[in-house]
């Protein structure tokens, strides 16, 4: 028959093997059991999403406050749609609350920026399933670039 | 026409090979296992598969993320880009180098042991005394050595990840001088559950599958003599290798290329 002592070190093997697989799933990755919590969804529109993804991070402030979630293209007026995964505890946005793409560091990856707005008796806050009305879209450099040299080509003349 | 012979020869030893291997994968696992007997068998073979090989794990796993962190970080640090040493090393311990090494390693640690231990088991008849006593050797042999196997390599590749990881974090940080918030969060921005730490597993699930039965196969085919078995426990070695590495190619071309 199996020793106490094999027995004994195979619980080891394995508890230690379980162990590493949990450590991996709540230390190393973002999104482990249990993690994320609960959200609710808006939406926002906007002329030029730049290089946002799927699941990049939305900020206030750079506190994240959410996920992308999902981005599709309006088949009405072929602008695109983001739907974004804001965390339940932050559920107090106000309707004159802006968006905008932001770039982390010069070349870094893109993410929402959102800027509460303020609140009043005229202004409610957003429900589930709107839509932020005011969105500023990505700096795309190349456009920066081009506009610039087209003044400058403008002005000589 | 004595190569066309030789050819036909070696195309019916290779088909009837992967016939026999067939029978012998189903007819070991289509037993249901018979909990109060098996399981000491099983935990038998988990020590001698599973434990036996954590050390070869555990030294390697740290001096290949050690070594990671000090390739990286030389690299990265021309770019200005240290704080992204901590998702490079997490990444490619969890997505290659966790499950293939970890395979590689126990392919030759594990496998060409079961491979020689059975080989010899039927040289010395002890395959064939079994049977004379109406114990069905692919039960009471094969069948506790496979799923022993199969249950410990995801568990020592996910060993094997954790202390590289662990082991990347002791140069990095406490060595080279990252950050170690940095280390831990821009990692964990970077590694996602499902896609990187799943996936590693499944691989490892795919190679602990391959693995262990070529290593049994080999050991219940090879030819009764010791020079039988020597050949036997190195083709276990060598074949188990390269398909691991092949089925990485293709698990990897499945799962990260969108």
């Amino acid at each position: 028959m199996v020793s106490k002592k094999i027995e004994l070190w195979v619980g080891f093997f394995v508890a230690l093997g379980i162990a590493a697989l949990l450590t991996l799933a709540l230390k190393v990755a973002n999104s482990g059991v249990g993690g994320g919590g609960e959200t609710y969804q808006l939406f926002a529109k906007f002329d030029n999403i730049g290089g946002l993804k799927v699941r990049s991070p939305i900020k206030v402030g750079g506190v994240l406050v959410g996920r992308v979630s999902d981005i599709s293209l309006d088949t009405e007026d072929y602008t695109p749609v983001i739907t974004l995964d804001i965390y339940a505890q932050y559920s107090q946005f106000s309707e004159a609350t802006s968006v905008a793409i932001l770039t982390a560091g010069l070349l870094g990856e893109q993410y929402l920026g959102i800027q509460p707005g303020f609140v009043d008796e005229s202004v409610d806050t957003l429900v589930p399933g709107d839509f932020i009305e005011d969105t500023k879209s990505a700096l795309v450099l190349e456009e920066l670039i081009g506009q610039f040299l087209f003044s400058q080509g403008s002005g000589e003349e | 026409m004595q190569q066309l012979r030789f050819l036909g020869k070696k195309t019916i030893d290779l088909i009837s090979g992967l016939g026999r291997a067939v029978i012998l994968l189903i007819s070991a696992l289509i037993h249901v296992p018979n909990i109060r007997k098996g399981t000491p068998l099983l935990i038998q073979q988990l020590y001698s598969v599973g434990v036996l090989s954590l050390l070869i794990i555990v030294v390697s796993g740290t001096f290949i993320g050690m070594v990671l962190a000090l390739q990286g970080y030389t690299i990265l640090v021309g770019y200005g880009a240290e704080a992204s040493l901590g998702p490079m090393v997490a990444l490619s311990l969890l997505r290659e180098l966790g499950p293939v090494v970890s395979a590689l390693l126990f392919a030759g640690r594990a496998g060409s042991a079961l491979t020689a231990e059975i080989g010899l088991m039927k040289a010395t008849e002890q395959l064939s005394s079994l049977e004379m006593m109406a114990i069905d050797p692919l039960r009471r042999v094969i069948a506790p050595r496979f799923w022993a196997g199969f249950i410990s390599l995801p568990l020592l590749a996910a060993i094997f990840s954790m202390v590289g990881i662990l082991g990347a974090h002791v140069v990095g940080v406490d060595w080279l001088g990252v950050d170690s918030g940095t280390f831990w969060s821009v990692m964990q921005s970077q590694v996602d559950f499902n896609k990187d730490i799943l996936n590693g597993i499944i691989k490892s699930i795919v190679f602990a599958f391959v693995v262990m039965w070529i290593a049994v196969y080999k050991g219940y085919d090879c030819e009764p003599t010791s020079e039988g078995i020597s050949r036997a426990t190195t083709s276990t070695v060598v074949q188990s290798s390269l398909l691991v590495l092949f089925l990485d190619f293709i698990l990897t071309a499945l799962m990260f290329v969108k």
